[in-house]
């Protein structure tokens, strides 16, 4: 299975998890886990992504993701999980 | 499942503190491209390049928008062309440097290193014909880079090839007047040059290297500074231990991604070299690591030390990180190319001097220092001579990037933009070694190079 995280940081507002879920889900990609604080007004959610079943290129989700951060003046990223194993577990 | 700590620790990292892969260099051995005939022989390196490296910059990409990290620069490097070029008849190797111009503009790479000859010992008829076409090939060139190894621990300093030198940089400023002597930025003396280094300017792929592997750079003086900004005031010993961890997280995504270049490229993984490797960028330089660890400017009393400690624990902390370790493997001192140098540069906290004193610690050397245009070939050579000593007789590799800039002076400054960024004229001792450098011959391998 090919994981990957998706983090999203900006200021709180309506529909955030909505918005960000129902793109994930149009394109196939399916929610493992989901994490996420408030702090101040400051939102910061990170899901844990299966994207085996994606059903465009991870670049055009990857923009898809960043263009929906965009209109939400959201900071939207997707990354593949490994990278922050490597970092910070040593296995 | 990861914690939303580390997670968001490694995208500050990425995203305030720039922290990235310096450079994927894709290392190809051009053995098998030699010809008696010039035009054959640069046809074969031409199609050999394209073939290996067609995926280079695509791969690279396509691993720096599935990881998010930015992976900045996509180089190639070659055999030393002079070992190729010794089977041709012609004595112009120009187009050699040429073909390696023109494959690495249609890779999209922008950098191809290998304009290079090994002479610490002597020079063959190759070595001096490639030698005496540096000057024209780094001035019709965009991409390529030239090395030339004139010392080693193993074999001495050859003081003729160490005389030319200063003669060839001299004249590739020339060459490049027009661009504040530009094609010195492109040529590296060395001693105890590596056959593995990923990085520019003195890359190029060794004799004892495979067919073609994939070496990665990382890089990341910001997140370490970061780090450091955390334990103001503490011991040395807890400033090594932060070093260390972060230097290690730095390098496991330095081997995650040459691992991952090297599958989805079909070739070996050759190694990581764990250099702290700055940029112009404001917040990604090494000066400024120094600089927290309690010096008010690089360059003060302290700074030798103060380098020491960060090149060995970046070392420390690299090496578990990664499944081989090679290249240069040290913290980078050019002055143009990190904001903090530049500052120290200029105020007059560092000079040649004690930028030679750091060499003695750190890799690699007097690297992009740019001095005034009249300085004589022969002083560069003896500046040459000096590092090439402190290689050799402290086993390390040491190296040299000088620029006399044409018509400048001390108080000018001189910009090459990019990577590259901005030199300020540096005071060169203005005493002489003309009788020194004139003697020529052989400094003897010292007593320590004797081990079997």
């Amino acid at each position: 299975m090919k994981k990957a995280i998706v983090t999203v940081i900006g200021h709180d507002r309506v529909g955030i998890i909505a918005r960000v879920t129902t793109l994930l889900s149009d394109y196939g990609v399916n929610v493992l886990d989901i994490s996420q604080t408030v702090m101040n007004e400051y939102f910061t959610m990170v899901m844990l992504a299966d994207v085996q079943g994606c059903t465009a290129e991870f670049t055009a989700l990857r923009d898809a993701l960043n263009a929906l951060g965009e209109e939400m003046a959201l900071s939207i990223r997707i990354q593949h999980e490994d990278i922050f194993n490597a970092m910070h577990a040593v296995n | 499942m990861l914690n939303q700590k580390e997670i968001l620790e490694t995208i500050r990292m990425i995203e305030q503190q720039h922290l990235d892969i310096r450079t994927i260099t894709m290392g190809i051995s051009l053995m098998d491209c030699a010809a008696q005939d010039i035009n054959a022989a640069c046809d074969n390196i031409y199609e050999k390049l394209m073939r290996l490296a067609g995926k280079l910059v695509r791969t690279g990409e396509q691993i720096e928008a599935e990881y998010g990290i930015p992976i900045v620069n996509k180089r190639i490097s070659v055999t030393p062309i002079a070992q190729i070029a010794a089977a041709s008849k012609a004595t112009d190797y120009v187009p050699f440097a040429r073909t390696l111009d023109r494959a690495g503009a249609e890779l999209g790479v922008n950098f191809v290193g290998g304009f290079s000859a090994l002479v610490h010992k002597g020079m063959t008829c190759a070595d001096e014909r490639l030698i005496s076409c540096i000057p024209e090939a780094l001035s019709v060139t965009e991409r390529v880079c030239s090395s030339v190894n004139v010392g080693s621990t193993r074999a001495g300093i050859n003081m003729d090839a160490v005389r030319w030198m200063g003669q060839i940089i001299k004249a590739a400023a020339a060459r490049t007047a027009g661009q504040d002597g530009l094609g010195c930025a492109k040529l590296v003396v060395f001693a105890n040059a590596v056959e593995d280094n990923p990085f520019m300017a003195g890359a190029f792929h060794g004799a004892g290297e495979p067919e073609c592997c994939v070496n990665v750079g990382v890089s990341g003086p910001g997140v370490v500074k970061s780090a450091l900004e955390q334990v103001r005031g503490a011991s040395f010993d807890v400033v090594a231990e932060t070093v260390k961890k972060t230097a290690f997280r730095i390098t496991r995504m330095g081997q995650l991604v040459a691992r991952e270049a090297a599958d989805r490229l079909g070739v070996p993984f050759g190694i990581v070299d764990l250099s702290l490797a700055p940029t112009p960028a404001i917040g990604d330089s090494v000066a400024y690591i120094l600089e927290e660890m309690g010096l008010e400017q690089a360059g003060a009393p302290g700074t030798t030390a103060a380098l020491a400690l960060l090149n060995d624990a970046v070392k420390k902390g690299g090496v578990m990180a990664s499944g081989h370790v090679g290249g240069l493997s040290g913290a980078f001192i050019p002055v143009s190319e990190d904001a903090g140098m530049i500052a120290a540069a200029r105020s007059g906290a560092l000079t040649l001097e004690k930028l030679e004193a750091m060499t003695c610690v750190c890799s690699v050397g007097i690297d992009m220092v740019a001095v005034p245009g009249d300085t004589p070939a022969a002083t560069i050579s003896a500046i040459i001579a000096d590092e090439a000593a402190i290689g050799m007789i402290n086993q390390k590799t040491t190296a040299v990037r000088i620029i006399p800039v044409p018509g400048k002076n001390v108080g000018d400054s001189v910009e090459f933009g990019g990577l590259l960024g901005t030199a300020p004229i540096m005071r060169v001792n203005p005493f002489r070694s003309d009788a020194f450098i004139a003697r020529g011959g052989r400094i003897p391998a010292p007593i320590h190079s004797l081990k079997n």
